[in-house]
């Protein structure tokens, strides 16, 4: 990475896309620098053609001339990792956004980029590694508390080969540009190793044994999730819904509740409000099973809709890069990414004004294959020292129209293992969360028995079917086997699928609640009633849900959770319609 | 002495092509015709050609007309002077007033930074029961009103202006007909309110290029009003001739179109003015309200869908009311649990008894029997139509619920409504 800074002169400009002619040699995806007078310019070689080649500018391109000054730096676009990307609040390029406010106030600058991490903070090393043993890429050298968790310092992802330790330093506090290690390669070079890398973010980390089949359940305490249509440790799922359903909503309960380590949060070409809410809500939330608040395992990249498109494309690759690097330490990551459509557009854009054939909706030909590259770097993998780490990513799509059939749906849905499809029409009737439980689907196992949830999806199709045939024939056409079955599925679905974001107990349910919860609505969906007449079927069913309601928001086997229990099952019991006093 | 061009290589649509040196992407330039002088943008730059769409239009544009560049991208001119002042896209007074060069900013500056954004949590009071007790407008709320022509969303939007308490109104009207600027006018006049406004108009018949700068103009003013402390709200209407202009421009650009004729970076172009609105921490604020009318009331054509995604809810005007179903204050939540102990209970009971009255319409409709308590929804119906819906309706919230309750206990029993029990004994009227 030493080699000189070479440049170039621009000889066109359209939008965030400027030609540059080059004297000797440039390479693809390269990070050069447009000088617009005291102001550079972060852009990215996109496309190479003769001696000229397109950049796309990470920032608005006003005032940039035929002539300006252009330096290519001969590095790919890079993100640099280490300790103290925890807790922090980068834009697409990963600029720490509050320094940035603190040194430029509410406005962006453009021009401005900061290092992401704090150089002059100490860190207590500990080393792991001894002199004279052999290492390779990704291998521990040492580790560093970042509040609870121990991060691993890795030898560099990019060192090919093996290599011996020559160096390695004591236990005591270091800065990250501290040299930590020497190592020798196997021609006898001696390189020096800090607590901070550079790895160029649409490169995936390759740096563990073998990549395994994601087959544990990922506990995300949202019940229609975790029963009908999991997500695995590793996985991969997709959330597509038209506005207004409750996407965002949704991804923040996934990145508030799901049993994880790490989350990252990619707010992507979104609304910023929506991003401020997590800011302001996250330091102050609790994780129960660390008792740290929210913001000490998340990472949050942000580049809301607004903010420069071409940053915007990139955001999503700083995020896996970052999700890759705490991988590789063994840990658990979410990466959350609001919204995947908005990704497609910034590249459609790109496409368009680099004047591509234009495939379906004029998004570019590659729009399925670097969508697929993307949820590529999800996954469960066994590393070199025998522990696991993983990356499951969940993508938040916005389709054009609220229609399923649109590019990015499409390609998008090919290569996750779950799709929870979000309705409008239950966001409407104000069933929420708003996922489809008829029309989503995924290739992931529940932790509650199959057949058992085989059995109350039935239900649920018998019951929407019948709920179809009602609007003709009317209630008074319908066989009272059918209303019972109709009125089981609603059961099922307002008590158990459905899950109050505002009340503290119910908006998260663990995964040993769900399996006892489960067992009684299986007891009611299998029982079979014996009602005189429909109006009394209605009644006890609904006296029912009340019941239910009120136990879900009974902590977990408390006393109140018992009695209202007992309640319950007396009411299965006596299938009697009268009114009782709660 | 600034070179002169006089060779103008292409003229298409309103974009022409000179060949020149040293010229900034989307600095400004002076179009010399026999007809006048008119500005012009540079949208794009290739070797030695120029590309400049020409605010005016290039209607009677000759090729050897003169171009001279003024090094500097569009600004407009800001300070308390602006105020009742009426200007066209271009920032030229429509009014007979003096033009204004004092304190020249910058159009289309960069984003907020988001780490600088507050939670919003103050609310703007509008004295419609549908929005204050349903769907409660927040400063710095971004929320469009989605509706179809001959709906009148432009009253709707002066009277929500008129009303609102806020220091300063800022209107951007894009292809508006000369009798709904008048009635802009007028009625800002009327109400005295005037002194407090400022307008940015493009009418229908103004060149389509000025259509593309005024929601940035009126931005960028409402922005440094805010800056200085000040409440604003700014009104957009109709942002769907804004997506127009910007899609002709687009297909004269030759570009891809991606849905229906619109550029593939709609999205992008409406968040970069829709994020504009914003609390500054400390300071004042921006509130943008904006009229999308949707082309064959399709809310998943192109223009609506994306503003749909871009901000904080919508209003949906529809037969001369404000749509119970389908609007949506996404930020109500932050603020109407401020207002008075019974607002979300009264807010959602009176929703759910309405959605069961419009089944029941339907149901009567199908020909099924009304049972006594399909009579009372009925009822209950007609009643929140004509002293809650209906837009003469004009009163604080206070008010609202009072009505709310006397709706309610004049049709229901109070066991009926399925409100807790703390609040009908607080609010239930005494008979």
């Amino acid at each position: 990475m030493s080699e000189q800074i070479r440049l170039g002169e621009v000889v066109g400009v359209n939008g965030n896309m400027v030609v540059a002619r080059f004297d000797e040699k440039v390479m693809q995806n390269e990070v050069a620098y447009v000088v617009v007078g005291n102001e550079k310019l972060k852009a990215e070689v996109i496309r190479v053609r003769g001696d000229k080649a397109d950049l796309q500018v990470f920032e608005d391109t006003v005032g940039i001339r035929i002539g300006s000054k252009v330096e290519f730096t001969n590095a790919l676009l890079s993100v640099e990792l280490g300790p103290g990307l925890l807790g922090q609040i980068f834009d697409g390029l990963q600029n720490p956004l509050p320094r940035l406010a603190e040194k430029h106030g509410f406005f962006l600058k453009r021009g401005e980029y900061l290092e992401a991490l704090d150089y002059a903070k100490e860190w207590e090393f500990t080393p792991s590694v001894k002199v004279n043993d052999i290492v390779r890429s990704g291998d521990k050298l040492g580790e560093v508390d970042e509040f609870i968790f121990k991060h691993s310092i890795m030898v560099p992802f990019n060192f090919q080969g093996k290599f011996e330790v020559v160096e390695i330093a004591s236990k005591r506090n270091y800065k990250i540009k501290d040299v930590i290690a020497k190592l020798k390669d196997e021609e006898g070079k001696v390189h020096s190793v800090t607590m901070v890398q550079n790895w160029p973010v649409k490169i995936a980390i390759k740096a563990y044994a073998e990549k395994l089949q994601p087959e544990v359940p990922l506990v995300t305490k949202i019940r229609i999730i975790d029963t009908l249509v999991p997500v695995a440790v590793g996985g991969t799922f997709c959330t597509p819904g038209p506005f207004g359903a409750g996407k965002t909503v949704l991804q923040h309960l996934l990145s508030r509740h799901a049993e994880v380590d790490i989350v990252i949060i990619a707010a992507c070409g979104e609304r910023a409000g929506e991003v401020v809410e997590i800011l302001e809500e996250f330091p102050h939330l609790v994780d129960p099973r660390t008792k740290r608040t929210l913001m000490d395992r998340t990472i949050i990249i942000c580049n809301t809709s607004s903010m420069p498109v071409a940053a915007r494309e990139s955001s999503v690759y700083t995020a896996v890069t970052m999700a890759e690097y705490y991988r590789q330490m063994g840990f658990n990551v979410f990466l959350l990414a609001d919204s995947t459509s908005r990704w497609a557009q910034a590249m459609r854009e790109m496409s368009g004004r680099l004047e591509e054939i234009p495939g379906e909706e004029a998004f570019p030909a590659y729009l399925e294959s670097r969508i697929a590259s993307f949820y590529e770097r999800a996954g469960l993998v066994r590393l070199r020292n025998g522990k696991t780490g993983s990356i499951t990513i969940g993508g938040a799509v916005s389709p054009a129209g609220g229609n399923f059939e649109e590019p990015v749906t499409q390609a998008t849905l090919k290569v996750v293992g779950a799709f929870h499809g979000l309705s409008r029409d239950r966001a409407n009737a104000r069933r929420y969360p708003a996922v489809d439980p008829l029309e989503s689907w995924s290739k992931y196992k529940s932790f509650i028995d199959q057949n058992k949830i085989a059995k109350a999806i039935k239900t649920l199709h018998k019951g929407h079917s019948v709920e179809q045939m009602m609007k003709v024939v009317g209630e008074e056409g319908t066989a009272i086997e059918d209303f019972i079955t109709y009125l089981k599925g609603e059961f099922f679905d307002s008590v158990y699928l459905q899950q109050n974001a505002f009340d503290k107990t119910d908006e998260a349910t663990n995964a040993e609640r769900q399996s006892y919860v489960f067992n009684t609505i299986e007891k009611i969906l299998d029982n079979e009633f014996n009602f005189d007449g429909k109006d009394n079927a209605r009644r006890y069913f609904q006296q029912l849900r009340q019941m239910f309601i009120t136990w879900n928001s009974n902590e977990f086997m408390s006393s109140e959770f018992k009695k209202q229990e007992g309640i319950i099952n007396d009411k299965i019991k006596s299938e009697n319609v009268e009114e009782i006093k709660l | 002495m600034q070179k002169v061009y006089s060779q103008i290589s292409q003229i298409v649509g309103d974009v022409i092509t000179v060949e020149a040196e040293d010229v900034g992407y989307r600095e400004l330039a002076e179009v010399r015709t026999p007809q006048g002088i008119s500005l012009a943008q540079v949208i794009r730059l290739d070797g030695k050609k120029v590309y400049l769409q020409v605010l005016t239009g290039s209607r009677g544009i000759s090729t050897n007309d003169k171009v001279r560049f003024l090094k500097h991208p569009m600004k407009v001119s800001c300070s308390e002077n602006l105020k009742g002042r009426i200007f066209t896209g271009s920032g030229t007074p429509r009014d007979n007033g003096p033009e204004l060069t004092d304190n020249l900013i910058a159009i289309g500056g960069p984003s907020v930074n988001p780490v600088k954004r507050i939670v919003p949590h103050e609310m703007i009071r509008t004295g419609i029961p549908m929005i204050d007790l349903f769907n409660s407008l927040v400063v710095s709320q971004k929320l469009p009103i989605f509706s179809v022509a001959g709906e009148p969303y432009n009253p709707l939007l002066a009277r929500i202006a008129m009303q609102a308490e806020v220091d300063l109104i800022i209107l951007g009207g894009m292809g508006l007909k000369y009798d709904d600027y008048l009635f802009f006018k007028n009625t800002f006049e009327k109400h005295g309110s005037l002194s407090k406004t400022i307008m940015f108009v493009h009418t229908a018949s103004d060149p389509t290029v000025e259509c593309l700068l005024v929601p940035d103009m009126a931005l960028a003013v409402a922005e440094q009003f805010a800056q200085e402390g000040k409440k604003v709200l700014v009104l957009l209407t109709d942002m769907t001739n804004f997506c127009d202009s910007l899609k002709e421009i687009a297909i004269t650009m030759e570009q891809i179109p991606s849905n229906r004729g619109y550029p593939g970076d709609l999205y992008s172009q409406l968040a970069s003015r829709y994020e504009k609105a914003v609390d500054f921490k400390g300071s004042g604020s921006i509130t943008v309200l904006a009229v999308t009318t949707m082309p064959g009331d399709d809310v998943t054509h192109p223009v609506p869908d994306n503003t749909g995604y871009i901000t904080e809810g919508q209003f949906y005007l529809r037969g001369g009311h404000i749509e119970p179903f389908g609007s949506l204050s996404r930020l109500k939540q932050k603020v109407n649990d401020r207002t008075r102990s019974d607002h979300r209970a009264i807010m959602d009971r009176m929703i759910q008894f309405f959605a069961d009255y419009r089944e029941t319409l339907e149901k009567r409709s199908l020909g099924f029997r009304m049972s006594a308590w399909d009579n009372k929804l009925l009822d209950f119906g007609k009643r929140f139509e004509t002293e809650l819906m209906d837009l003469s309706v004009n009163i604080p919230i206070e008010q609202a619920l009072d009505i709310c309750w006397k709706i309610l206990s004049d049709i229901f029993e109070p066991a009926a409504v399925g409100i807790k029990e703390s609040l009908l004994k607080e609010y239930w009227p005494k008979k």
